[in-house]
C-alpha cells in the first residue's frame, strides 16, 4: 500500500486528539482571511434589522495557503481509480478519461434557464446523446433527467404507476417484484411509489427462480425490477420466459442497468424483453464517481411508455433547431399530458452527460464493443485464477464481474471483510463485500476493461496470498490493514454516539 | 491496435487471457444470451481521436452564448457567482474525483473528513443541528424534506407557498405522486392559516421574487398545528439574514450550486438538507460521523446507515444512493476559502447592486418594483408592455428574455398572474451590465409602440 500515513506534526494546531489531519476549525484563527471578494458594506443598511443575522457567522477563518495544504493532505488519504485498481463489484470503476473533464468545462458558464436560441449547442449534444442511448439499448425514447440510477428507478416506477392508471388498473396494481439479488435501491424506489414489495428468491444456478416468480405473479403486479446481468455477474438464463411471464399478467419489466458494461454491443435490453432500462453513466460511460456522486441515470423506454416520460422533452423542429417542449408545462396538469412531470429542478446532470457523450463518441461503436468484450474477458480471467483459492458462488461463466465466497476462510476465522482489509495492505481497494445478500461472505469483484493484465495478475496473486495466510496466520489477516492511513474504524461507536459535525475547540 | 483507447490490453494479452480461461473467443462465454439477440449492430458513429473530439465539442460549445458573453441577470436557484481559483484545483483532484462512495473508511478518509467538514460548515451557516452529506439538487431536496415531514407526522397533506421556485414546486408535485400526497399551494401570507392537518408548511425565504418573509410566524403556526416548518433557503443569504435554525425551522433545504459550483446548464448541483436532531433518523441519504480507529486515532465513517436503502431496502427513508459528494466537497472548499468575510462580502455585493439597480429602474416611466415588502439580492420589476413578444426558455419554464442583448428573466403564468421581470444580482454583476439593463428597459418604457425584441 503506497498511501502515506500522515500524523499531523506538533505544530501548535488546536486538536487534542491524535489525527491524520486537523479539522478546518482546528486551524482557524480569528483575523485570518483571504481576499477573494470584498466590498458591499452599504448592503447592511438595506436589510431591515428584524431580518438580520444576530449570531456571528462562525465559519473558520483561514488563508488560502492553509486551505490548499489541508485539502491536498486530505486528498492524499484517499484511494481512487487514479491511484490504483478499484475492483468494487457492481460499481464499474473503470478509468475516467481526462479529456471528458476538460470538454465539460466548455459548458460550465451556461445558466439552465437561458433562452433556447442561446443554448443550441448544449441541446444538440443532449438530443444526440438520447439517440445514441436509444440505439445502444434498443429502446425508443430517453429521458436524461434522473440524477442517478436510483432516481431513474423512481422515475420509471412512477411512470409504471401512471401507465397502469391510464389503463384503469391503477387501483388494483399494488405490488412490485424484486429478486433477492437486487440492489437495495430497487425495493426502496418501489416503496417510495407507495407499492408493496414482493421478494423472489434465486435458483441453484443464480437465476431468478422461475417457479417462485410465477407463483408471485397475479394481476395486482405493477412490474418486475430486474438487473441483467444480475448482481452475481450472471446473465439470466431464462430471461425471455421471465419477461413473458410478467407481461402475461399485465406487468412491466424494469431493467436496472447497473451492469450495462457487460452488454455494449453484446445484446440490447430492448431485444430481450425489457420495457425500459436505466444507464449509470458513472459506471458504463466512465464519468468519475466523485467520491459518491454525481452520477447521471438516463432512462430509456419502449414506445408504450414514451408519453409518461418526465417533461420537458427536447424536440427538434423542421429547421433542425432544438426546443424544449414546455409551451404548456407552465399550466399543469393539462400541459403535462400523460407525463409524470419533472423529477428534478432542471434538465439533468449536464456536466456528467457531456462526459458520457464524449466517452461514447471517442470510443465509437467498435470501441464500446471492445470495452464490454475486454471487461468480460478480464472478469473470467480473474475468476479462473481465483476459483481454487475461494469458493465460487455459482460456477458458470460470468459476465463482467463475479462473486466469490469466503466461506472456506470463514471456517478459519477470516471473514470476507478481513480479506478486503488485507487487500488494502496489498495495495488494492477491496471488492464489494457482503453483497449480494444471497451469497454468504460475498466478495464481488469487477475488474473492468481498463486494468492491464499485469495488474489483474498482481491482484490475483494478492488474493491467493491472503487465502494462504488465512490458513497459516489468520490473526495477521484479521489485523489488517496495517499500511493504510488508519486501522479499522469503530463504526458501532459512530452509530451509538452520533457526532455529525465538529465541536468548536474552546 | 486497440479500438478502445483506454484499454490496456494488447492482442497478445487477450490471447493469453483467453487461453487461461480455456476458450477461443469471448462469445464462448455468452451461451446464456438468446442467439437472435446476440451481437446486434448498434448504428453508432465510429470513434474519434482526442484531438478530433476536442474540436467537435468546441464546435458545439460555440453554438451557445455563455453567461459572461453579455449583460446577464438570470438567477434564482442557480447563480453566476465568483469561484476562487483554488476551488476546482482542490475539489477536482483525481483522488477525490475518481474515488467511489467511501465504503472502506481506512482508505477514504479524504472523502469522509471533507464531507464531515461540509456537514459542519452547512450546519453552522444554517444554524441547524445536522446536515446530511448531500441530495441531488434543490428541487428533490425539497421533496425529500416533505417526505420526512410526512413520515414524522403521519399526515399526507403538504402545504407549500406559491412563492417557492416554480421548478421546486413542480418537482414536489411529481414526487408526491409516489406516496399519493395532497399538495396545497397558497400565497406565503396565507400559509399560517392553512396549517390545520398539514404535515408541513414549506416557505421560501428569500422567496422567488427576492422578498423577505417572516418565517418565524409561519414556523410558530406550523408547530401550533402539529406540523413541521420547512424553509427553502439560499446559501449566501444566510451570511446576512437570520438563519433557519434561529427562526424555528425544522428542516432547511436549498440549492447549493452558488457555493463554488459551475452553472453547467442544469447540473450537477448540490441539494442541501439540514434538520433538527430529533429528525435525524428520518433523514434521507448518507451522513458522516466521527469515530476512532483501533489505535485510537480520530477518523470518520458513514454512519446511521440503518436508515439507508442498502440496509433497510423497502423500509429505507429514501432510495438515494449515489449523491453529489464532489459538489459537497467543492462547497466545503469554497466556504473554507471565502470564510465569513468573503461569503458576507459576496452576499452584500448582490444586495447592494440589486438595491442600486432597483432604485434606477423604478425611476423609469411606468416601471415599479413589484416584490412585496423588502427584498434581498433580486427583485421583481413591473414593466409596461412586457407581454409583447417573448421566448420561452425552457427548463425553468421561466421565460428568459433577451432585451436587446441583456439576458433577463420574466415571470409567467407559473407564478400566478404576475407578469414581471425578475432581476438577480450577485458580486459578479458589473456596472456596465446594469447600465445596459437600464438602457434596455428605458427603451421599452419610453415607447409604448416598441416591442420587446425576441431571440429567435
Amino acid at each position: 500500500m503506497t498511501i502515506r500515513t500522515q500524523v499531523i506534526p506538533d505544530s501548535g494546531v488546536k486538536t487534542s486528539v491524535p489525527a491524520l489531519e486537523p479539522l478546518l476549525v482546528e486551524i482557524h484563527e480569528e483575523g485570518r482571511a483571504g481576499r477573494h471578494v470584498r466590498g458591499g458594506e452599504e448592503a447592511d443598511a438595506q436589510i431591515p434589522a428584524a431580518f438580520r443575522r444576530k449570531a456571528p457567522l462562525g465559519l473558520p477563518e483561514l488563508t488560502e495557503p492553509q486551505v490548499v495544504r489541508h485539502f491536498t493532505h486530505l486528498a492524499q488519504l484517499n484511494y481512487s481509480v487514479d491511484t490504483g485498481m478499484y475492483p468494487l463489484g457492481s460499481c464499474t470503476m473503470k478509468y475516467s478519461p481526462k479529456i471528458n473533464d476538460r470538454v465539460a468545462s466548455l459548458f460550465a458558464d451556461l445558466h439552465p434557464t437561458q433562452p433556447q436560441s442561446t443554448v443550441q449547442g448544449a441541446l444538440t449534444l443532449l438530443a444526440d446523446l438520447e439517440v445514441m442511448l436509444a440505439k445502444l439499448t434498443g429502446m425508443d425514447a430517453v429521458t436524461l433527467q434522473p440524477a442517478a440510477g436510483a432516481q431513474a428507478e423512481f422515475t420509471a416506477i412512477l411512470m409504471f404507476k401512471a401507465y397502469h392508471q391510464k389503463r384503469g388498473e391503477g387501483a388494483k396494481r399494488r405490488r412490485v417484484i424484486v429478486p433477492d439479488t437486487a440492489h437495495g435501491t430497487n425495493p426502496a424506489s418501489a416503496a417510495m411509489c407507495g407499492f408493496e414489495v414482493t421478494t423472489v428468491k434465486s435458483d441453484a444456478h443464480g437465476n431468478i427462480d422461475l417457479a417462485s416468480l410465477k407463483a408471485a405473479l397475479r394481476d395486482d403486479v405493477v412490474g418486475l425490477m430486474l438487473t441483467n446481468p444480475n448482481t452475481l455477474g450472471l446473465f439470466e438464463e431464462r430471461l425471455r420466459e421471465v419477461c413473458d411471464a410478467v407481461h402475461a399478467v399485465g406487468g412491466l419489466v424494469y431493467g436496472d442497468g447497473a451492469n450495462m458494461n457487460a452488454l455494449l454491443g453484446v445484446a440490447r435490453p430492448g431485444d430481450l424483453g425489457f420495457d425500459c432500462i436505466h444507464i449509470n453513466v458513472h459506471k458504463t460511460f466512465s464519468t468519475p464517481h466523485g467520491a459518491g456522486g454525481p452520477g447521471a441515470g438516463p432512462l430509456c423506454v419502449k414506445e408504450p411508455l414514451r408519453a409518461f416520460l418526465p417533461k420537458p422533452w427536447i424536440v427538434r423542429d423542421d429547421q433542425g433547431r432544438f426546443h424544449l417542449d414546455t409551451a404548456r408545462d407552465d399550466q399543469p396538469p393539462a400541459g403535462l399530458g400523460d407525463s409524470i412531470g419533472r423529477v428534478r429542478t432542471f434538465l439533468g446532470n449536464f456536466g456528467v452527460l457531456v462526459r458520457a457523450y464524449t466517452y461514447m463518441r471517442t470510443l465509437g461503436e467498435e470501441g464500446l464493443v471492445e470495452a464490454s468484450n475486454d471487461a468480460i474477458l478480464a472478469a473470467n480471467y480473474l475468476l479462473a485464477q481465483l476459483r481454487d483459492s475461494y469458493d465460487v458462488a455459482f460456477d458458470r461463466p460470468c459476465m463482467h464481474e463475479f462473486v466469490l465466497s469466503a466461506t472456506r476462510q470463514k471456517k478459519l476465522g477470516v471473514s470476507a471483510l478481513d480479506v478486503g482489509k488485507a487487500l488494502i495492505d496489498e495495495g488494492f481497494h477491496p471488492p464489494t463485500v457482503y453483497f449480494p445478500l444471497v451469497v454468504p461472505e460475498a466478495l464481488m469483484i469487477e475488474p473492468t476493461e481498463t486494468e492491464p493484465r499485469e495488474t489483474l495478475d498482481a491482484f490475483a496473486a494478492a488474493m491467493i496470498r491472503i487465502a494462504e495466510r488465512a490458513k497459516t496466520d489468520p490473526a495477521s489477516v484479521k489485523a489488517a490493514p496495517k499500511n493504510a492511513p488508519l486501522a479499522r474504524l469503530d463504526e458501532v461507536h459512530a452509530a451509538r454516539n452520533p457526532t455529525l459535525k465538529w465541536q468548536r475547540p474552546t | 491496435m486497440n479500438k478502445n483507447p483506454y484499454s490496456s490490453h494488447t492482442d497478445a494479452d487477450r490471447a493469453a487471457m483467453l487461453e487461461r480461461v480455456g476458450i477461443k473467443s469471448v462469445d464462448d462465454l455468452l451461451t446464456a444470451i438468446p442467439k437472435d439477440a446476440l451481437r446486434p449492430k448498434l448504428g453508432l458513429p465510429t470513434g474519434m481521436s482526442e484531438l478530433e473530439i476536442q474540436a467537435h465539442l468546441e464546435s458545439l460549445a460555440a453554438k451557445n452564448r455563455t453567461a459572461g458573453a453579455g449583460p446577464f441577470f438570470l438567477g434564482g436557484p442557480v447563480q453566476r457567482r465568483y469561484i476562487p481559483a483554488a476551488v476546482p484545483v482542490l475539489a477536482l483532484r483525481g483522488e477525490f474525483l475518481t474515488a467511489y462512495t467511501p465504503y472502506q473508511p481506512e482508505v477514504s478518509q479524504g472523502t469522509l473528513q471533507s464531507i464531515f467538514e461540509y456537514q459542519s460548515l452547512i450546519a453552522e451557516l444554517l444554524a441547524m443541528d445536522v446536515a446530511n452529506s448531500s441530495m441531488y439538487e434543490g428541487g428533490s431536496a425539497v421533496a425529500e424534506a416533505a417526505f420526512m415531514a410526512v413520515r414524522s407526522t403521519g399526515r399526507k397533506k403538504v402545504v407549500m407557498a406559491s412563492e417557492v421556485y416554480f421548478e421546486f414546486r413542480r418537482t414536489v408535485h411529481t414526487y408526491a405522486k409516489g406516496p399519493d400526497l395532497e399538495i396545497v399551494e397558497v400565497p406565503a401570507r396565507e400559509l399560517a392559516s392553512a396549517a390545520e392537518g398539514a404535515a408541513c408548511l414549506i416557505v421560501q425565504h428569500p422567496d422567488a421574487f427576492g422578498g423577505l418573509v417572516d418565517v418565524r410566524r409561519i414556523a410558530d403556526a406550523a408547530h401550533a398545528a402539529g406540523a413541521l416548518c420547512i424553509q427553502v433557503t439560499e446559501p449566501h443569504a444566510n451570511a446576512l439574514l437570520e438563519p433557519p435554525g434561529a427562526l424555528g425551522v425544522d428542516i432547511a433545504v436549498g440549492e447549493g450550486q452558488p457555493l463554488g459550483i459551475p452553472m453547467s446548464f442544469g447540473g450537477p448541483y448540490l441539494g442541501i438538507l439540514a434538520c433538527r436532531t430529533a429528525l435525524v433518523r428520518q433523514m434521507p441519504g448518507r451522513v458522516v460521523g466521527e469515530t476512532h480507529d483501533a489505535r485510537g486515532m480520530r477518523g470518520f465513517v458513514n454512519t446511521l446507515q440503518t436508515r439507508e436503502q442498502h440496509i433497510r431496502r423497502e423500509k429505507a427513508t429514501s432510495n438515494i444512493c449515489t449523491n453529489e459528494a464532489i459538489a459537497a466537497i467543492t462547497a466545503a472548499v469554497y466556504l473554507a476559502l471565502m470564510g465569513p468575510q468573503g461569503l458576507g462580502a459576496a452576499a452584500r455585493l448582490g444586495v447592494a447592486k440589486a438595491h442600486a439597480l432597483a432604485h434606477r429602474l423604478a425611476a423609469l416611466p411606468g416601471c415599479s418594483v413589484s416584490t412585496e415588502g423588502d427584498f434581498f439580492d433580486r427583485f421583481a420589476l413591473r414593466v409596461p408592455r412586457l407581454a409583447a413578444g417573448r421566448e420561452g426558455s425552457g427548463f425553468a419554464l421561466r421565460n428568459a428574455l433577451l432585451v436587446g442583448d441583456v439576458l433577463v428573466e420574466a415571470t409567467a403564468a407559473h407564478y400566478g398572474d404576475r407578469d414581471d421581470l425578475i432581476i438577480q444580482c450577485t458580486e459578479m454583476t458589473a456596472d456596465a451590465e446594469m447600465d445596459a439593463l437600464v438602457a434596455a428597459i428605458e427603451s421599452i418604457a419610453a415607447s409604448a409602440r416598441e416591442t420587446v425584441s425576441t431571440a429567435r
